[in-house]
């Protein structure tokens, strides 16, 4: 059998079950096309032995008649996750060298359950950015291509979301701050989802914002991402806001009856100088639920607009706190000494040398908001901010809306490039739909709904009820299956 | 407020980047950008509001007070860039 590859979690699931094929063999087959696959430059560390010695142990429990769902289903890690023994250096050169002596809880879940690790995937360092250029890779590049540009795959899960629309793996982690699982997902025709805060462990994932920080499956079909998001949850001991709460069959919530479920239209979103094809877009996936049974209603959120400056207090004071254990002393970069240097100059030219430069402009953003004098005008109000865009989707679910419905991204990719040089608030654009999901803590999901003119896929995204991912995923195969979105990137690379 | 060249050298320093005065104009001019941006935040009312900790109301998680791990002072050393006799070595801290 040919291009084991292009095979979604499901169908090599079923396939590796009846004996079709090993994980082995599906093994090589990933293996493979990252070999071919140089020019997208998604994979930062490659880990094909380690992928071949978990292919084979899959296929022995695979025989034994005990496989989970993921068993010997290969997968991309984002490099933010530590992975023990294997560089995880959240694309930056300040833990170049660094190897985990311990695994991260997340991708624990994913091997207890029998998955296969092909290797780490690029990113935009420290998951600061929306278009991968930030990595200490180089770009990864993405592989939908329609002229001589070579575009981004978004980020700042960008490494992953190539990876899963090159086919070179099935599916792949990613994590989503303020929208770096969605963004990316839209930019590539794949499916991305951000659970619920507290749906999944943070431990172990190199931190950035740690009250918006949540790590999801990025896959090539809504039904995929049931079965990765149900292997990847766990209550866990070892993260403080890790819920309580069961972990459901999320497979299982795939009824495919959304009959009577009430999908909100937030008004808000509607924004100046949005693209006629988004908008044309977003009432077709609209009517799309409306045929399905869904009734469609018109909803508010009035703080939306503010969302995007919160965010850019809230997450950079984050970041400046939780980035400060870069020092040079426990792990990664230590710059060169000269005689007489003491150990401030060895934590000023080490994180100097070390981060780039969004990095050192969003620690430096954060260090000033943090600042005595300015704590109260801009870190405190951006947090009661926050409560208000909280309250305003509270109010929207308490009105009985199941779900919300809005564009992913405000455009189709960009090319590389195109918006270096400019102001960084314009780059920060790009998570005008998505960021108020982190704000609030919800779950929410990017669907590829259809191409633009140019020919690059455009998603959609759902905003659920916190916890009800379940009932989200339904609905967004409801949408992925009317949308009937099959096209994929034609290979240049 | 805007941000002198003065006030952005501290903020690298409080920040402990290292930053040359050349750099100093750019970095305050990039920083006045993103707070201008963010002084959007001054039109909402949040009397009243209290500042949101966490999305979920709950109480944070306790725990037993007692060791559950340790013994391990070789890993933890392990990726450190200067590690002398089981410590951590830095360059001279006291005079």
């Amino acid at each position: 059998m040919t291009d084991l590859n292009r095979l979604t979690i499901a169908g090599a699931r079923d396939g590796l079950r009846k004996g079709d094929f090993t994980s082995a063999e599906l093994t090589e087959a990933c293996l493979d096309a990252i070999e071919q696959a140089g020019a997208l430059n998604a994979y930062c560390h490659k880990t094909p032995e380690k992928a071949r010695e978990m292919a084979a142990a899959a296929d022995s429990r695979i025989a034994a008649g005990d496989a989970p769902a993921m068993c010997g289903i290969p997968l991309g890690i984002k490099d933010l996750f530590c992975t023990r023994d294997v560089p995880s250096q959240a694309a930056s050169r300040i833990l170049e060298g660094f190897l985990p002596p311990y695994e991260s809880t997340v991708t624990q879940n994913l091997w207890d359950a029998g998955a296969v690790m092909l290797g780490k995937l690029s990113m935009d360092e420290f998951a600061m950015g929306s278009s991968n250029e930030s990595a200490c890779y180089g770009p990864v590049v993405n592989p939908w291509k329609v002229d001589d540009r070579q575009l981004t795959p978004g980020g700042s899960s960008g490494g992953s979301a190539a990876a899963v629309a090159a086919d070179l793996c099935l599916a792949a982690t990613g994590t989503d701050t303020g929208g770096s699982i969605r963004q990316p997902a839209a930019f590539t025709g794949t499916v991305g989802l951000k659970p619920t805060y507290g749906r999944v462990s943070r431990w172990g994932v190199i931190a950035f914002a740690s009250s918006l920080d949540q790590a999801g499956p990025m896959t090539k079909t809504v039904r995929d991402a049931a079965i990765m998001l149900g292997a990847m949850a766990s209550v866990d001991p070892k993260d403080s806001t890790s819920a309580e709460r069961p972990i459901p069959d999320y497979e299982a919530a795939l009824t495919g009856d959304i009959r009577g479920r009430r999908i909100g239209i937030p008004r808000e979103y509607r924004m100046d100088g949005m693209s006629d094809e988004i908008d044309a877009l977003w009432n077709k996936a609209a009517e799309m639920l409306r045929d399905a049974g869904a009734e469609v209603v018109d909803v508010s959120l009035p703080h939306t607009k503010y969302a995007l400056p919160a965010y850019y207090v809230i997450a950079p004071a984050e970041a400046s706190s939780n980035l400060a254990r870069y020092d040079g002393v426990r792990y990664g970069h230590r710059a060169r000494l000269e005689a007489g240097d003491g150990v401030v100059e060895m934590y000023e030219r080490s994180r100097a040398e070390g981060f780039g430069p969004e990095v050192q402009r969003r620690v430096m953003i954060g260090t000033y908001v943090l600042s005595a004098g300015f704590y109260d005008a801009y870190y405190n109000r951006a947090r009661k901010v926050r409560a208000l865009i909280k309250r305003d989707f509270d109010q929207v679910f308490a009105d009985g809306i199941d779900a919300i419905l809005t564009p992913a991204t405000p455009s189709a990719a960009f090319g590389l490039g195109e918006m270096s040089g400019k102001d960084p608030v314009e780059m920060y654009l790009n998570d005008v739909f998505t960021v108020t999901v982190n704000l609030a803590g919800l779950p929410g999901i990017s669907v590829p709904v259809g191409l633009d003119r140019q020919g690059l896929p455009l998603g959609m995204q759902l905003i659920g009820r916190p916890w009800d991912e379940g009932n989200l995923l339904n609905l967004a195969q409801s949408l992925e299956s009317a949308a009937g979105f099959t096209a994929k990137p034609s290979r240049w690379w | 407020m805007a941000i002198t060249e003065d006030e952005a050298r501290k903020v690298a320093h409080l920040a402990r980047i290292a930053v040359k005065d050349a750099d100093l104009p750019a970095l305050a001019q990039e920083l006045n950008g993103i707070l201008h941006f963010m002084e959007q935040l001054n039109e909402v009312d949040v009397e009243g509001v209290e500042p949101m900790t966490g999305v979920e109301p709950m109480r944070l998680k306790r725990r037993q007070d007692v060791v559950t791990d340790g013994e391990m002072q070789d890993l933890i050393l392990k990726n450190a860039p200067d590690a002398r006799e089981g410590f951590f070595a830095v360059p001279k801290v006291v005079e």
